[in-house]
């Protein structure tokens, strides 16, 4: 393991502060900008080298499903460049002296998936993003969004029992994986490049040849889901999906254990699937907790971490092949959407209550706040 | 979060047949003393009216349902659409039931008091707030004693449709009108477990017993007749007819087409028995679905809970229009309460009952209108604020009855309706 990246020394670095609950979050693959969903159908675009959110207006319903095409992730190197010498400039002159020019971020696109059913693609990168196109894509909820490895493919899935595949340049529809029963809760592309994966709210993890079309196999993730008696409804699905990026291991996250549906009375797990066998294991977490893991992905390391949101927040971090948890932060509110930076060294939490807690692994003094500037 | 006053499958509410006819039958030993409303039967007698109450238990979501607000700070994910009504939209969950928005009308403004389930349902069922001294009759109970006689029909006059537990006899909703008008209950929409002749007794044994029974109750009733021997004889002839009667309780005796109409889960069924019982001459039943009290995850469990709502009561509609009974059959969709306009941190919504929605549809329900308003982030109540007893009252006149008359127990006049209240005439035909 990186000995810069210490799970037990995370530490909240910065919390960007927004008027509604929060929905989802993602780092572009430079993990310069961090775009963020709300309950006022918004993504904002932080960028984290410094300046105000900016809104993107286009949604008229909340979105959870954000993806990317392109910047090349190398960016991000230099985007680490550019903060150290940044810092280094503070160091010489004070914020007073911050005249380095923030970088101009190179193109990319963003395709995000709202509850009414559509897709839209925005060219991100720009001071105010407008929509390139909106995409009637499926009925009813669009719960996730995803780009293939190579980056010419987008996956969505929603409440319509579909996932579809969609040239990610021209938004053309290439196909229908059909197959489920329920509502698709996520999907994720292999690394591969060929296959991909979807979990629905039954907890039926379908393992599909995209570029056929044919559902190969079926995995089983049904810890996940409960039709609880009492309330006499149905509660599951994977709230979050990601493989290793070798593929070897794909991760669903939810609620297991649930005695009150309606409550929300049950406990976060991660169902870990070894790819290639298609057998599982549950990771659990150490502490007791109510609620539903809304968050989780796994570190470039290779632990990984899972984010809660229910009778408060948390995050877990966990050691690979291991059943349960080695260390826990407490997040001042419910989670409900997580992400790691793309170089590893942060990660954003979605809070409820409009706030994103983004913590580093790197340990020192969290920088000061820039001084007010003097007036002239 | 007070414990939910849900369905109880316990063995104390289970009865058998004789029981279940036995309570009915006896009830008429009571005799016309302590009733009243006299002539209301008679008013009513020229055609049979019935009053169909669908309970959403738990408490749905005024803004997911009758009351959208999108793209407000409370609105929540869904968009509101448009119905056969133009102007008048509700949730997108509802899509079905929007064709049918020139049938039904809406009350966007009740105020009903209460956040507990339980005190909630009474407030609701009764039109009362609960009084400590007095048990006010749930509106079946009180719409089976002033509608049934009218019916000729052998079946109990009130009969409510749970989605679990057992069948049995509910003494509590009828209070001074007495057990024979409190609701048989069809737990999981199954009649009492016996009601069927066993299987192990013949037809000829069946009838040799009963006319042995007949023999044995004439010649006691020729020395010792009375009030009391005459509300048992009663029983058992209705007791006979309710068991002629016993494929009205079996959904499986309609078209599947029908069934698929309605749909094929609990709800459904239970839709399409309440049709039935009404067409068999019940005048009061209550189909209760669960369940609604999504403190977590109100948007993923109002889709797949008004999902199963949406198809069957659109059928239930057409099915009454087709056959020409909903211009005689009152239809409320209510709950014991709405839920909060703020959304909690698990995408949750609470208990709320300062300013939620009712929907009505049927007899003597004036269809598109809609009354009532509420701010523009369903906060409050800005325009027309009812109470549960105004739509009380409201029910009652729509099927023809007074609610500013009195009830008699023990010949002390009590008011039907609330005296404070008064019908909501905006919405009456």
């Amino acid at each position: 393991m990186n000995p810069a990246i210490d799970p037990t020394v995370a530490r909240l670095e910065q919390e960007l502060k927004h008027t509604r609950g929060l929905i989802g979050c993602r780092f572009d693959s430079t993990g310069r900008f961090l775009f963020v969903s709300s309950e006022d159908d918004l993504i904002h675009r932080y960028d984290l080298l410094g300046g105000a959110p900016t809104p993107l207006v286009g949604h008229k319903s909340w979105v959870r499903g954000m993806a990317f095409i392109g910047p090349d992730a190398a960016g991000s190197a230099e985007l680490e460049a550019w903060g150290q010498r940044r810092r280094s400039l503070h160091a010489v002159a004070g914020f007073a002296g911050e005249t380095l020019p923030i970088p101009k971020p190179a193109p990319f696109v963003l395709v995000s998936g709202d509850y009414h059913g559509n897709l839209i693609w925005w060219q991100a990168e720009l001071p105010e993003p407008k929509p390139i196109r909106t995409v009637e894509a499926h009925k009813g909820w669009v719960r996730a969004v995803t780009t293939s490895a190579d980056g010419k493919t987008i996956a969505s899935c929603g409440n319509d029992n579909l996932v579809k595949l969609w040239n990610a340049q021209t938004g053309a529809f290439i196909r229908n994986l059909e197959g489920h029963t329920s509502a698709v809760y996520n999907v994720a592309f292999h690394p591969d490049g060929n296959r991909l994966a979807s979990c629905d709210l039954k907890g039926v993890v379908k393992d599909w040849n995209w570029k056929t079309g044919t559902a190969e196999r079926e995995l089983d993730a049904k810890v996940l889901t409960k039709f609880d008696p009492t309330f006499m409804a149905d509660i599951g699905g994977a709230r979050a999906i990601r493989f290793t990026p070798d593929g070897s291991r794909l991760g669903c996250a939810g609620i297991v254990n649930v005695t009150n549906a309606f409550a929300g009375v049950g406990n976060p797990a991660v169902v870990m699937f070894d790819w290639k066998a298609g057998t599982s294991k549950l990771l659990k977490t150490k502490e007791a907790f109510q609620g539903t893991a809304w968050g989780f992905a796994f570190h470039p390391e290779g632990f990984s971490i899972i984010a809660a949101g229910g009778s408060g927040g948390r995050v877990w971090f966990a050691n690979p092949d291991e059943a349960t948890t080695f260390h826990m932060l407490t997040v001042p509110i419910g989670v409900r959407d997580m992400d790691i930076a793309p170089a590893g060294n942060r990660f954003a939490c979605a809070g409820a209550n409009g706030t994103v807690y983004i913590y580093t692994f790197t340990p020192g003094a969290t920088p000061a706040k820039p001084a007010p500037a003097k007036k002239k | 979060m007070p414990r939910c006053d849900y369905a109880c499958a316990s063995t104390d509410h289970a009865v058998n047949r004789r029981a279940f006819l036995g309570a009915a039958g006896a009830v008429a030993a009571l005799g016309p003393l302590g009733f009243a409303a006299p002539g209301a039967a008679k008013q009513l007698a020229k055609q049979q009216k019935r009053v169909l109450v669908i309970f959403l238990s738990g408490g749905v979501s005024q803004l997911e349902t009758w009351d959208p607000k999108p793209n407000t700070d409370t609105g929540g994910p869904f968009k509101a659409i448009a119905t056969s009504v133009p102007g008048t939209h509700i949730c997108e969950l509802l899509p079905q039931t929007a064709k049918h928005m020139h049938q039904m009308a809406i009350v966007r403004s009740l105020n009903s008091v209460s956040n507990d389930h339980g005190i909630g349902a009474k407030i609701m069922l009764t039109g009362r707030k609960p009084e400590a001294a007095l048990e006010y009759p749930h509106i079946g109970a009180v719409t089976a004693k002033l509608l049934g006689d009218t019916s000729g029909s052998a079946l109990p006059g009130h009969i409510q449709i749970l989605p679990k537990g057992g069948s049995g006899f509910g003494k509590g909703d009828a209070a001074f009108l007495g057990p024979k008008f409190g609701a048989v209950t069809l737990g999981e929409g199954k009649p009492p477990s016996d009601l069927l002749r066993p299987a192990n007794l013949t037809v000829g044994s069946d009838a040799a017993r009963e006319a042995f029974r007949r023999k044995l109750n004439e010649r006691f009733a020729k020395s010792r007749k009375s009030a009391s021997t005459d509300a048992y004889t009663e029983s058992f002839a209705q007791a006979e007819e309710v068991v002629k009667q016993a494929e009205v309780f079996d959904v499986d005796k309609e078209d599947p087409k029908v069934a698929d109409r309605y749909g094929r889960h609990d709800f459904g069924r239970h839709l399409l028995l309440a049709r039935r019982l009404l067409e068999s001459g019940v005048s009061s039943v209550k189909v209760s679905h669960s369940n609604y009290d999504t403190h977590h995850e109100n948007f993923d469990f109002h889709i797949e809970q008004l999902a199963e709502f949406d198809q069957p009561f659109a059928a239930l509609l057409d099915d009454l229009s087709d056959r020409g009974m909903l211009d005689s059959t009152l239809i409320v969709v209510m709950s014991e309460m709405g839920r909060t306009p703020k959304i909690n941190d698990r995408y949750g919504r609470d208990h709320w009952s300062k300013a939620w929605s009712v929907a009505l549809a049927g007899c003597g329900i004036k269809g598109g209108a809609v009354v009532g308003k509420t701010n523009a982030n369903g906060t409050a109540v800005v325009d027309r604020e009812v109470y549960s007893s105004h739509l009380f009252h409201t029910y009652l006149a729509a099927v023809g009855l007074d609610a500013t008359k009195n009830f008699y127990p023990n010949e002390r006049p009590v008011p039907i309706g609330d005296p404070e209240a008064e019908k909501i005439s905006e919405i009456l035909a």
